[in-house]
């Protein structure tokens, strides 16, 4: 799947998002708290899509929330991308 | 940095400029003030409301806690990382300072003053250190099933040198002594679903877990163990589809005020009222957002919510007298925290966003102060030291 690029505005706010508000529970830097660690080695073996799903929808049945009334699929994909990858500061 | 303190050393030592030796000067209107996204600490006084230090090199302090001694001179910092600092409130400096885990989530500090112990995600447990030191004396892995470790949320001080606390991965309270430091033994109840949080009542001996995974609260009468614990609150989302949570409430900072509690629904936008002589509830609250700390000023007259993003620009004042809200406030970007002076006059808030803390004056509700500070999250005055469950 192409990746469509959130504007360069919108890439700040997702970054700090993921760093202020999913840092609440993935700590700041994004090496785990109450949810587990979202850091490249974590994730590395786990597939994408299932993971920007996780993002999106949450999972029931644990406290990871859905998060779709603030991000679209694509930019949870997006997020995805940038985890596994580097995560900007 | 630099500056600042050798102002404030600059002020204290003029006042005292007759003497000879090191100036005086007590602890009870000092505090600090976490700033989570820079690594460092403010110390701050709540008399002159104004910053006197800054201390930098602590770390990652997004969630940070603090723990004060008995004597209300040092503070006790634990990082997310697993730091664990010594701070120097009068000298303003850090005396000591080690790395005690992976990730940490917070301390509590012994009845008698003597041991500092650190919760831990991983790897789960409890770790106990000596207060002068900083030694590590004992640790007691959150091993639930064989081979299986769990986060530990909620620690608090009890009395007789015990600490209760929650795992949230085996659904269990363990209460741990540390009669001997070297050697604790640990009890442990069955509790319920994903305790998230945990409390102990300011006469140390009710020990609540809330719970996550099920509706209701977990409560532990430490003062007859053998009971086991039981649940209390059970079923108040009556079955209906909860609210995301965006954020795990909060349970340390219990508030109590003629005779009921006030804790934070999870997956509701409702503070729920108990009666602390029954444990029934007792009435519910609205506002405007899931709470995060449910806070009750001293006196008891005001409960202060806080909440969750998104709504986290809010803050709800209920009067305990009417049971009703009577001041909806908007103090800043991120509200992430609040501290009321040690009798209550004032509230400080953390507006993370807004790089600053406000402080409110709680008797007509009007901005008397605001400090300069980056992204602060908790805030932590001295009056602590003195109290069970802080
Ligand atoms: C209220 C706490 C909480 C918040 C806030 C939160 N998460 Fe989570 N998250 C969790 C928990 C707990 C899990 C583990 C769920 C499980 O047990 O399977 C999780 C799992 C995940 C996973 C799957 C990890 C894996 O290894 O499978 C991803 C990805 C994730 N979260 C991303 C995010 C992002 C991005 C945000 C912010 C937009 C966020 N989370 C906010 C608690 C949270």
């Amino acid at each position: 799947m192409a990746l469509a690029e959130p504007t360069a505005t919108r890439q700040k706010e997702l970054v700090r998002m993921v760093r202020q508000d999913c840092g609440s529970c993935h700590g700041m830097t994004l090496q785990g708290g109450l949810g587990p660690a979202l850091l490249p080695a974590a994730l590395k073996d786990k597939p994408a899509e299932g993971l920007a799903a996780t993002i999106y929808y949450g999972r029931p049945g644990t406290p990871m929330p859905p998060w779709q009334q603030f991000l679209s699929e694509a930019e949870a994909a997006w997020i995805v991308d940038k985890l596994i990858s580097e995560f900007p500061q | 940095m630099k500056m600042l303190r050798f102002l404030f050393l600059l002020a204290v030592s003029g006042l005292l400029a007759a003497c000879v030796g090191p100036q005086l000067r007590g602890t009870g209107d000092l505090g600090l003030i976490i700033e989570r996204a820079s690594g460092q600490v403010t110390l701050i006084n709540t008399s002159s409301r104004q910053p006197y230090a800054r201390i930098d090199g602590l770390g990652d302090l997004s969630h940070a806690s603090v723990v004060y001694s008995r004597d209300a001179r040092y503070a006790y910092v634990f990082g997310r990382d697993g730091g664990l600092s010594k701070i120097d409130l009068l000298e303003a400096r850090i005396v000591k300072r080690i790395i005690q885990s992976g990730n940490a989530i917070g301390g509590s500090i012994s009845q008698d003053g003597r041991i500092v112990v650190a919760q831990n995600y991983t790897p789960g447990g409890i770790k106990a250190f000596d207060a002068e030191t900083l030694e590590l004396l004992s640790e007691v892995p959150a091993e639930y099933a064989p081979g299986k470790f769990s986060k530990v949320v909620g620690l608090a001080d009890a009395p007789g040198n015990k600490f209760a606390y929650a795992l949230f991965d085996g659904g269990e309270i363990w209460v741990s002594d540390f009669s001997n430091p070297r050697q604790p033994t640990t009890q442990r109840f069955p509790a319920g679903s994903q305790p998230y949080d945990g409390l102990i009542t300011p006469d140390g001996r009710h020990f609540l877990a809330g719970l996550f995974g099920e509706d209701g609260i977990a409560m532990l009468d430490l003062w007859q163990p053998e009971k086991g614990a039981r649940k209390i609150l059970e079923n108040y989302g009556r079955g209906e589809q909860k609210l995301p949570v965006f954020k795990m409430p909060h349970l340390r900072g219990w508030s109590v005020a003629q005779g009921k509690a006030y804790l934070p629904a999870i997956g509701r936008h409702e503070v729920l009222v108990v009666d602390v002589a029954t444990w029934q509830e007792v009435g519910r609250i609205a506002v405007r957002g899931q709470p995060v700390f449910v806070m009750a000023r001293p006196d008891g007259r005001q409960v202060w919510v806080n909440f969750a993003f998104p709504d986290y620009a809010k803050v709800d004042v209920i009067d305990t007298l009417s049971g009703k809200i009577t001041q909806e406030l908007a103090p800043g970007k991120g509200i992430l925290h609040m501290e009321f002076t040690p009798r209550g006059e004032q509230v400080w808030l953390s507006a993370r966003d807004d790089n600053k803390v406000v402080i409110y004056n709680t008797g007509n509700f009007a901005q008397v102060g605001e400090i300069a500070v980056n992204s602060p999250s908790g805030i932590f005055f001295t009056h602590r030291a003195g109290r069970i469950g802080f």
